[in-house]
């Protein structure tokens, strides 16, 4: 914590004063175009959120009025067609959101691992390839899923060689969860599940599961985002000192042991920074629904973003879109939180769940 | 050494704290300025010089839409000397939407059934209509779908109908001659029981209520009442019309295009995985440029208790926000002449709006004559504010019609529909 003073008590602050002034003019453009573009608009959207404009003209002219929370109790607990489209674009992201990102996850570190032995040859092609869907424009990736995943299409074509008969992907509404329960017998709602209701929607349809189209979606974010974040892995991977592993080695651990009592731990800042960037990214999917079933076979594609855009543009009910961007946000910002909490470094060294002293002397050395 | 850095952070932090505020309010200031005359619109831009240059914003559906309408712009741009430029959204709502947030809409604009409504009521329409020398000669029931609050808003540039296409070779096949054109409902059930076979199913519709919809106005029953002011979604009526449709699926004489592998109607009857489809004149243009082998007839749709079918139309809207208000009035009555009209079907297959050109239209396509025929008792579906908005809900429910309960899904209906009429 010592200051570099060059020579003299006075040049020391010059310096510094001059070095911050510098740093604060050569960032000032990019401030000015943020705060332009993205911090005023997003004020805009919270004026417009709690104002009553119909999409004409500026909404700061004198005839927008304020409406408060209109829009939000509107959304929140109207009990009208409104609340049932958020209700089920909530519970369509939520599914999406709890089986993309653990699996995209667990994916990426999988091939960061693999990719990053030291006897792997060729590393750099395997880490183009695994990378490369992540670079590919969104849209294209969605056009070819549409394509594969048709009721005459590829994957029902290759499941029709181990006698499976595919279901129509995108065009297919039943819940997986559902259709699971069925095979075990419990086919149509359970009279006390019907009657209570969450956000416009029985318990039984918040217990429906992602549908057949959103499964396909899921598969295709766990395909396309999961080089990004072994690119994050990979490079977390490189910064652990391989001297940590040879005292692991020295430990007679094997493989698995290694990887989940002394690797793994040391990733916490790395595994924190992939789910965090995945729950903001999987709470946010526009695009893919946008391009592909713009809410899909019966409303089971619909997400909270794709419903702001939709009341906004195509219902013209401007305040109730934006109040679902703020909404969405506040979810967002709570996942965030929660995750942090969950993953939160503790003071003290716990117990490991072993006995073995060489895998606990390997874990209070990772911890440290 | 510790106070001094203490103090020195503190200094820095309150440094960037100013730099910060100054540069929110910088850019604040910014955003204001754009504004030019400040946030409050002037009037409404009503009359204004004739001489503006006009855009047209257009939702084509190819490129011989895309070149009929500039054609058409240019030669009344030509004899005018007004500048107009036509433009071809790729999503015709958004950009529409933007436009008028904007301040800076089109001049002249597609508008359709479904945000009629919500334009009209807000102000960004000019009410026009009324006031044209042929605002009399368009068909009545296209009249009415552009009519709110007692006013003529916008002039329908065409409309098409929802008719019955038969695929003649398996017609034939099955051994069914011009006499079994089915003309009831029971007729239809037979026909398409006859025309299933391997893998084609006897009638296929898209899973919308814009189709099945003229199931429901067959039996008497409909969404709404005749003037469109209450809901009648739930009537027995409805649910048996439902219940019909329902059974038909059941038992495989009829299939949704979706279930059958095809993305609308018309695909999965040109490739012959239906033998029969309800579909609008805009199945000709696909037919002719995506399975040109098919040959097919059109016939009226079957009566229930009445004959009944559903229309579609858009209109030429007329933003009232448009500099040049009488110049795009003037486009506008340039485009539903009769001639112009004709120009049009010839081009993309559309029906004229007007009534007098209709007769021209059937002598020059005869074996579409059942299109026309058709306005006669041609419904609308519902077009208030929000409607839209209850019949997408529908259509999700409409979906899984095989296996839910159509008394349910109508109740429903009948619970979003209220509201909207009611307002």
């Amino acid at each position: 914590m010592t200051s570099t003073r060059k020579t003299g008590p006075r040049t020391g602050a010059g310096i510094q004063a001059g070095q911050q002034l510098s740093g604060w003019l050569f960032i000032a453009p990019v401030v000015l175009l943020l705060g332009l573009f993205l911090f005023v608009p997003v004020l805009m959207a919270a004026w417009v959120s709690v104002s009553d404009w119909t999409g004409r003209g500026s909404p700061f002219s004198s005839d927008v009025g304020f409406v408060g929370a209109d829009n939000y109790t509107r959304i929140l607990v109207g009990g009208g067609l409104d609340t049932q489209d958020f209700g089920t674009a909530l519970r369509n992201n939520l599914y999406y959101v709890l089986l993309v990102v653990p699996l995209q996850t667990a994916l990426a570190l999988f091939l960061a691992v693999l990719v990053s032995q030291r006897m792997l040859r060729s590393r750099g092609f395997f880490r183009t390839a695994f990378y490369f869907p992540s670079v590919t424009s969104s849209v294209a990736i969605t056009v070819l899923w549409l394509f594969l995943f048709s009721a005459t299409g590829v994957v029902n074509k290759v499941l029709s060689w181990v006698s499976i008969d595919g279901p129509n992907w995108f065009a297919d509404p039943r819940g997986v969860l559902h259709v699971m329960l069925g095979w075990l017998g419990v086919s149509s709602e359970p009279a006390g599940l019907a009657s209570t209701d969450f956000l416009g929607i029985s318990l039984w349809e918040w217990l429906a599961g992602p549908s057949m189209a959103m499964s396909a979606f899921i598969l295709m974010a766990i395909f396309t985002t999961s080089g990004t974040f072994m690119l994050l892995f990979i490079a977390a991977l490189q910064s652990i000192a391989p001297e940590i592993h040879e005292a692991a080695v020295m430990d007679r651990t094997n493989a698995w042991q290694r990887f989940w009592h002394v690797t793994l731990p040391m990733l916490k800042p790395t595994l924190f920074t992939v789910l965090t960037l995945g729950l903001i990214g999987t709470w946010q999917v526009f695009d893919q629904i946008y391009t592909g079933t713009r809410g899909g076979p019966a409303k089971t594609t619909l997400t909270p973003a794709y419903l702001s855009f939709n009341a906004a543009f195509n219902q013209q009910d401007w305040g109730e879109g934006a109040a679902i961007a703020f909404i969405l946000f506040a979810i967002i910002v709570f996942f965030t939180v929660l995750q942090r909490w969950v993953l939160r470094d503790r003071d003290k060294v716990k117990r490991t769940k072993t006995r073995d002293p060489r895998l606990q002397h390997a874990a209070v050395e990772a911890e440290r | 050494m510790r106070q001094l850095s203490d103090m020195h952070g503190a200094r820095s932090a309150r440094r960037r704290l100013s730099f910060v505020a100054v540069s929110g309010v910088a850019a604040l200031a910014l955003s204001a300025c754009g504004g030019g005359s400040g946030f409050d619109e002037e009037g409404g831009g009503g009359g204004g010089s004739s001489d503006g240059p006009i855009t047209v914003l257009i939702g084509s559906s190819g490129d011989p839409e895309t070149k009929a309408v500039e054609e058409a712009v240019a030669a009344w741009a030509e004899e005018e000397g007004v500048e107009a430029k036509v433009q071809v959204a790729s999503d015709l709502n958004q950009e529409l939407a933007q436009g008028f947030s904007g301040g800076q809409p089109p001049d002249v604009f597609y508008l359709s059934t479904d945000n009629f409504a919500s334009y009209a009521a807000n102000g960004s329409l000019e009410p026009y209509a009324a006031d044209l020398a042929t605002a009399d000669a368009f068909f009545p029931t296209l009249r009415e779908a552009f009519t709110y609050e007692d006013e003529f808003w916008c002039a329908p540039k065409d409309f098409s109908t929802l008719a019955l296409v038969i695929n003649n070779r398996l017609w034939k096949q099955a051994g069914l001659t011009e006499a079994d054109v089915p003309t009831t409902w029971d007729e239809l059930r037979t026909v398409a029981e006859r025309l299933t076979k391997g893998d084609t199913v006897g009638l296929v519709y898209g899973p919308e209520v814009q189709r099945l919809g003229v199931f429901l106005e067959q039996n008497g029953g409909g969404l709404t009442n005749d003037e469109g002011t209450e809901a009648t979604a739930d009537s027995p009526e409805n649910v048996e019309a439902l219940t019909f449709v329902q059974e038909m699926m059941q038992d495989g004489v009829a299939a949704y295009s979706v279930d059958v592998g095809a993305g609308w109607g018309g695909e999965a009857f040109g490739k012959e995985l239906g033998a029969m489809t309800i579909e609008g004149n805009w199945i000709t243009g696909a037919m002719q440029n995506d399975f040109p082998d098919i040959d097919y007839q059109v016939a009226p749709l079957p009566a229930g208790t009445e004959e009944a079918t559903i229309q579609y139309t858009n209109c030429w809207g007329v933003a009232a926000d448009s500099d040049n208000v009488d110049g795009a009035v003037s486009l506008v009555e340039y485009l539903t002449t009769p001639e112009q009209q004709m120009a049009f079907a010839d081009a993309f297959g559309v029906m004229p709006s007007v009534e007098e050109v209709a007769g021209q239209w059937k002598e020059q396509y005869p074996e579409l004559a059942p299109f026309i025929d058709s306005a006669e008792f041609a419904k609308n579906l519902p077009a208030a504010e929000g409607s839209a908005d209850v019949l997408a809900d529908m259509n999700a429910q409409l979906l899984t019609l095989k296996e839910s309960d159509p008394q349910q899904i109508l109740e429903g209906v009948q619970k979003n529909l209220e509201p909207v009429l009611s307002n």
